[in-house]
């Protein structure tokens, strides 16, 4: 088992037919993901990369029954394709677009709102790398030969260090279940938080790795929630022991300005909740190794 | 993005929030005509910079007459203000506000943010205006009132009309802050600002609010559709190599450190300014070049990188995703030799054609350690920034 997105979940990608849609699908089909159709409004009925497009979510859900859908999206326009997506009914929302107005999200977020728990759709991103089950399917940008499949999930806020981690994990024969980013934004479709739970369910997942960085109340959070929730190990990183309080870190959600916010005092969080606390970025690797071993 | 304070207020003017008369100088004969323009025999002088703890730092000066208005412009202008929040740096000053000094009876607090873990925005006032928030929360934190807006509607009178009330206004007073209440909400909303202060707002002798300072931050995201904010951009207040770096939309932050940094994406370049640490050496810089580390980006970003006289090192980290390794390879190769660098460069390539693009990177001939991880990396960098020291 994995999270969110295995082989057979039906995708469809909205912004297809642009140049970074376009390479991405491509990608995702290669993977092995289930791309059954695109979006791009004026474009219905037509066909790109063997799929057939459509003008709106509605109809592409209608006609193909897709549950996921990423969205290749310019900032301006992304937070309506969200909600389009949700309208549609659509379970499961990855953004990867960089560069959404925080006010949209704040909004995306309260419409999310508008459906019952059940059926409300969960999230992912924005600017972020996307989410993989390795060896299944691949709802992102990333490298998907980078990853091993295995038993560990990951979930992470920034793209490249995801990265880092996975190959870490690689060269120590350790694999994943899933592996989800979930972006750099200071107001996140989910949380860290919300993908425990589902690794904690998920019968596969034996621990999972959460790499967070400075700004914003999400670690401690999770962090309180795994103590209190949690049966499977959590290894947890937070980046930005160096970063200086006030200035954004490149993620515009990555600032120290609260207390709280610092990757000291994150760490620190972690450890008192019963974490066990990469040393370095660069022991991403060997501390999952030790906690799987013990 | 900041803005000058004099700017805020001419944009929270503009949606109804009442502020003092006031002109903007670029020179102390301006400042000295700006106040007989607005009148009267009190004027604040205030230096306008993007940092707030000025009055302590001599920014703002009441004058009565027209030469104390002269020598207090003289005084700022063309001066680096420092103060508790610019850093040892300071900012340069190039304008200073005159405003028409009214009399008062109490100071006020007003402020919004955008709230994280609500995820909304959120309104916070305290009678203990002229401090900071962070004095008022550790001395009042009882006196610190808040509401939060729920997105689908907007900031209702009633939260506002409350919060007026709970200040211990009279009804005249609360009538007004009520609607200042409003209308900053709606500058903040309508202007995808980030951070909103009005401190202190002032309760005047005749029973009316003004907002006598103002700071607003805005979302970099949304200057797109917020033309009239994006052109208040000053780039006189930002640190000129990041002012540089932004041209080429490279996000670059100067440290103080000796290892100068080029990281692809702002998680992995944190963590890898941390690991200069963990490897006992200090990062000169935050930079991340970003998903398409194309060899123009790696060549603009040693440039900056190397502008800096304090980096003894360079240590280039990229994790090739959709960009493959060889290609990322060819354009530090393009880069050094474009470049003129004084200074030892550690590479670390690590993801999609790893292979390929080390063997380049040995063969280009260009002069430069490599390493396979970040570990090695950092510790490389330390290594050389040490060696090229003591060589020194």
């Amino acid at each position: 088992m994995s999270i969110l997105i295995d082989e057979t979940t039906p995708v469809v990608v909205q912004g297809m037919t642009g140049d970074k849609g376009t390479f991405h699908a491509k990608e995702a089909i290669e993977y092995g993901t289930n791309v059954v159709a695109g979006v791009t409004p004026g474009k219905g009925g037509g066909r790109h990369l063997d799929r057939p497009l459509f003008d709106t979510m509605k109809q592409a859900v209608k006609e193909t029954g897709a549950k996921a859908t990423i969205t290749f999206v310019a900032p301006a326009f992304c937070s309506d394709a969200i909600m389009e997506a949700a309208d549609a009914g659509i379970e499961l929302i990855c953004s990867i677009t960089d560069g959404i107005p925080a006010q949209d999200m704040m909004r995306v977020k309260r419409y999310l709102m508008r459906y019952p728990k059940e059926s409300r759709a969960m999230m992912v991103g924005p600017n972020c790398a996307g989410i993989i089950s390795p060896g299944k399917a691949m709802l992102g940008i990333m490298p998907g030969h980078i990853y091993l499949q295995g038993k560990v999930g990951v979930i992470s806020r920034s793209g490249t260090l995801g990265y880092e981690a996975a190959s870490q994990m690689k060269a120590e024969g350790i694999g994943i279940t899933t592996s989800v980013g979930i972006g750099g934004d200071p107001i996140n479709g989910s949380s860290f938080l919300d993908h425990l739970a589902l690794f904690e369910e998920d019968p596969e997942t034996e621990a999972v790795l959460m790499i967070g960085e400075i700004g914003g109340p999400q670690e401690a959070e999770a962090s309180v929630w795994i103590k209190e929730n949690m049966s499977k190990p959590v290894i947890g990183f937070v980046a930005g022991l160096t970063a200086p309080k006030g200035r954004t870190m490149g993620h515009a959600g990555a600032i120290i300005s609260a207390a709280g916010d610092s990757a000291a005092e994150k760490a620190e969080i972690m450890r008192e909740c019963g974490l066990t606390v990469a040393p370095n970025p660069s022991e991403f690797g060997t501390t999952v190794a030790k906690v799987l071993g013990a | 993005m900041d803005v000058h304070e004099y700017q805020a207020k001419e944009l929270l003017s503009g949606f109804g929030v009442p502020v003092p008369k006031g002109a903007i100088a670029f020179s102390p004969d301006q400042a000295v005509y700006a106040a007989t323009e607005l009148g009267g025999w009190n004027w604040a002088v205030k230096a306008q910079i993007h940092a707030g703890a000025r009055g302590k730092a001599g920014g703002v000066k009441i004058c009565k007459t027209y030469n104390e208005v002269r020598a207090a412009a003289e005084g700022m202008l063309g001066k680096n203000m420092v103060t508790l929040q610019t850093g040892p740096e300071g900012k340069p000053v190039q304008r200073v506000y005159i405003e028409a000094a009214e009399p008062f009876d109490r100071e006020l607090y007003l402020g919004y943010v955008l709230d994280r873990k609500a995820e909304c925005i959120r309104v916070i006032v305290s009678k203990h205006g002229g401090m900071e928030i962070e004095e008022i929360a550790k001395s009042n934190p009882e006196e610190i009132l808040q509401v939060i807006v729920e997105p689908a509607v907007g900031l209702q009178a009633f939260q506002a009309r409350e919060l007026a009330f709970q200040l211990g206004l009279s009804i005249k007073q609360a009538q007004s802050a009520t609607s200042t209440i409003m209308n900053a909400y709606r500058a903040f909303r309508d202007c995808d600002a980030t951070m909103l202060e009005i401190n202190p707002l002032v309760v005047t002798k005749d029973d009316r609010v003004l907002a006598f300072d103002a700071k607003m931050s805005f979302d970099d995201n949304a200057l797109f559709r917020r033309h009239n904010v994006a052109d208040m951009h000053d780039p006189s207040q930002q640190d000129p190599r990041e002012a540089q770096a932004a041209e080429h939309n490279l996000n670059y932050i100067g440290l103080d450190g000796e290892i100068g940094c080029i990281v692809n994406g702002a998680g992995l370049a944190m963590a890898t300014m941390d690991m200069i640490q963990h490897a006992g050496g200090t990062p000169a810089n935050f930079l991340d070049v970003g998903g398409g580390a194309s060899p123009d980006r790696i060549a603009t970003a040693l440039k900056l990188v190397l502008s800096d006289t304090n980096v003894k090192a360079i240590l280039v980290n990229i994790f090739a995703g959709i960009n493959r390794c060889d290609w990322v390879a060819k354009g530090v190769v393009q880069a050094a030799e474009s470049v003129d660098i004084k200074v030892p460069m550690i590479v670390r390539l690590a993801g999609t054609n790893v292979e390929e693009g080390r063997k380049i990177l040995t063969e280009s001939g260009v002069k430069l350690i490599t390493a396979e991880t970040l570990a090695e990396a950092a510790s490389k960098a330390v290594e050389a920034c040490e060696a090229a020291k003591s060589a020194a």
